[in-house]
């Protein structure tokens, strides 16, 4: 039940596990509330509501046991985050890679993904960034769409 | 027996066809590239594979998709031996006396004991497949609703007792993935649930987008930015050979690691994952001179590498003959059958024998492909390691969004892969367990349309469960295991990890 191991003893303030575990209570909670929507039914014939009501109500009883038992959990602030940067910047380049896919095509939205991770983020030099990032959007489209049969959007331009 | 054996020469007659040989193949040399890269493992890789499968016929489609699968369980072990990363979690323990025995010299043995010992483990882990799965199926076809129900409880009180990590976290997760698999349309009712108005949710969340965020995004989060990697080394030919005391030493770990790794497959969970740590563990107790583990002892290569590869065949027993997955991989395979319109079950072997016997018998040729394929073409394989990972993974990356888009060619995919891979990389740092969430997610409409129906049986009488005694035995069972998973939890005792040392292992 232990998150990260602590750098020294320290019994005050919130435990990673309590903080996981009210989470999950607040998820629960939200499913709960999501779900007045639907008909709960009876034992007899339960409707679309029943389900989602009794995983609600497990979810928020682990989350609270977990939080119960999370006392001797690593304190919240052991938990470290160095690469948090770096994984938001890599999630919203993939953001916006699957918000241009439709619109400019696999390959030029593949080439300017790696253009971006290579260039910009590896900081390598331009001629093999651009050698890979051409190769990898040309070959890959190649290799699934062509010989594989699965197809890829392509840009309005035909690429 | 006679039966079997006519089967069996029925599969081969398929499996040894040139053009399935070639995808047998083909899977293999895929798997043991996916295996061997940090951040696709074997899940990914067969997401990312499995729209370019839906082409092919349904055993070629299997016969590729089970190669990638053993071939990624072989792969794994050359990262672990040579550089100490695991190319997927289940090689973590191969990477302690694995890479030791490299610093020692011993790369080559080490290599060979882990190909030699996933050979053995695999064909024995086929063996069990062959001789189980028609028994279970048999048995399978007296179960009704509630049967059904009792059988996916069980499953889930054994996965949170088996589980690697803290019992509640994994229930949770389990619950966090059968929420998850209520978003889109009730089958019985005909409501979209939990859709938000978004259209393409009302077919539910894929398996394939919660699986590639949860195990390769958010691997790639966890790992990108790390330092450069080390040199690699390449072994030759002659060096893989081991000495007879080494040979001496692997043969009771491969054994036992064979039987439990096919035992612990067949149960839900992360069985490869907990195979690996449960036979480490093991090993290192039944030694004479435990000291040596964590030193280069060829025992902890042999009994995990062997552990993992039986528990990735075991894990197809209750796949094929009950039509339930107990991993991620397995409903990712099941996705890729059923989309040919062929459900796996209890009925499978009887109205599809040449797929089923067809799948056994590409599986004892794939075991042979990859005994022949890791030894002598390590040195080439080991050529993949020199690439950067900063080139590396930015490629991982394109293929996660090109799998995932091309299963439905939904962006909605793409999204929720990016978002479970946000998830997935906050869970981990709170270490939970994810493969549950991805069981949940599978289990969720089989377990919800089971339990409706066993209550419209009994006109909502939950003893409809004690009436019946197959159901009554899973659950008493399921319920037997829950109740020891808790007791450490309430008396502060020590359960079965600490027993087998997996806490120790993991910390």
């Amino acid at each position: 039940m232990t998150a990260q191991t602590p750098q020294t003893p320290d019994k005050r303030g919130l435990k990673s596990d309590q903080f996981s575990g009210l989470l999950l209570v607040v998820l629960a909670l939200y499913i709960g509330w999501a779900n007045r929507e639907y008909p709960i039914g009876s034992l007899q014939e339960p409707g679309p509501g029943y389900m989602p009501l009794l995983l609600a109500i497990f979810l928020g009883s682990m989350g609270l046991l977990i939080a119960f038992w999370g006392g001797h959990s690593a304190p919240l602030r052991a938990v470290r985050w160095p690469e948090a940067m770096r994984a938001v910047v890599i999630l919203i380049a993939c953001g916006v890679a699957a918000f241009a896919l439709e619109r400019i095509g696999y390959r030029l939205t593949v080439i300017a993904l790696m253009i971006f991770f290579l260039g910009v983020m590896e900081r390598r030099r331009p001629l093999p960034v651009a050698l890979v990032a051409v190769g990898f959007g040309f070959i890959s489209f190649y290799v699934v769409a062509d010989l594989l049969h699965v197809p890829l959007p392509r840009s309005p331009w035909g690429l | 027996m006679v039966e079997t054996f006519d089967n069996l020469m029925l599969g081969f007659s398929i499996a040894l066809q040139p053009q399935i040989l070639v995808y047998a193949f083909a899977g293999c040399i895929i798997g043991t590239l996916v295996g061997m890269m940090p951040g696709l493992g074997p899940l990914a890789g067969i997401s990312i594979l499995l729209p370019a499968t839906f082409g092919l016929n349904p055993i070629i489609a299997i016969v590729l998709l089970a190669g990638v699968y053993y071939g990624a369980m072989y792969g794994g072990s050359t990262t672990s031996i040579l550089m100490r990363i695991p190319g997927e979690a289940a090689s973590v323990m191969t990477c302690v006396d694995g890479y030791e025995m490299t610093k020692n010299g011993r790369a080559g043995p080490a290599l060979a004991i882990a190909a030699i010992g996933s050979f053995i483990a695999g064909t024995f882990g086929v063996i069990g497949l062959m001789l189980l799965a028609p028994t279970l199926a048999g048995w399978a076809l007296r179960f009704g609703p509630p049967e059904y129900t009792a059988l996916l409880m069980m499953g889930l009180f054994i996965l949170a007792y088996m589980s690697g990590g803290s019992m509640l976290k994994t229930l949770a997760m389990a619950g966090f993935g059968l929420a998850l698999g209520m978003i889109g349309i009730d089958a019985m009712s005909g409501y979209t649930r939990f859709s938000m108005g978004i259209v393409e949710l009302g077919d539910g969340v894929g398996i394939v987008p919660v699986a590639v965020g949860l195990f390769g995004i958010s691997e790639i989060l966890i790992t990108a930015g790390q330092a450069a990697g080390e040199k690699v080394q390449k072994p030759k030919l002659r060096d893989l050979i081991p000495s007879r005391e080494e040979f001496r030493l692997s043969a009771g770990p491969i054994g036992r690691g064979s039987l439990l790794g096919f035992l612990i497959g067949i149960i839900p969970g992360s069985a490869h994952i907990i195979s690996s740590f449960v036979s480490y563990g093991i090993e290192r107790r039944l030694a004479r001179d435990p000291e040596r583990f964590g030193k280069g002892a060829i025992e902890g290569v042999a009994g995990p590498e062997s552990a993992n590869n039986a528990a990735a065949s075991g894990a197809f027993v209750p796949m094929m003959a009950l039509g339930v997955p107990t991993s991620p991989v397995t409903a990712v395979m099941i996705a890729a059958i059923m989309v040919h319109g062929i459900s796996p079950g209890p009925l499978l072997m009887s109205q599809q024998p040449e797929l089923f016997w067809g799948f056994v018998a590409s599986m004892y040729v794939g075991n042979v492909v990859l005994l022949i394929l890791n030894l002598p073409m390590v040195g080439l394989f080991v050529n993949l390691l020199r690439i950067p990972y900063s080139y590396l993974y930015p490629g991982i990356l394109c293929f996660c969004i090109l799998g995932t888009y091309s299963v439905a060619n939904s962006l909605i995919d793409v999204w929720i892969m990016l978002i479970m891979g946000g998830v997935g990389y906050v869970l981990r740092k709170f270490r939970y367990d994810l493969a549950p969430v991805a069981l949940g997610l599978v289990l969720a409409p089989m377990l919800e349309l089971s339990l409706r129906q066993s209550l419209a049986m009994s006109a909502g009488d939950y003893g409809i469960f004690l009436e019946r005694p197959i159901a009554t035995t899973m659950l008493v069972l399921g319920l037997v295991l829950f109740l020891l998973a808790i007791r450490p939890l309430i008396f502060k005792g020590k359960d079965w990890r600490s027993t087998v040392g997996l806490e120790e292992q993991q910390n």
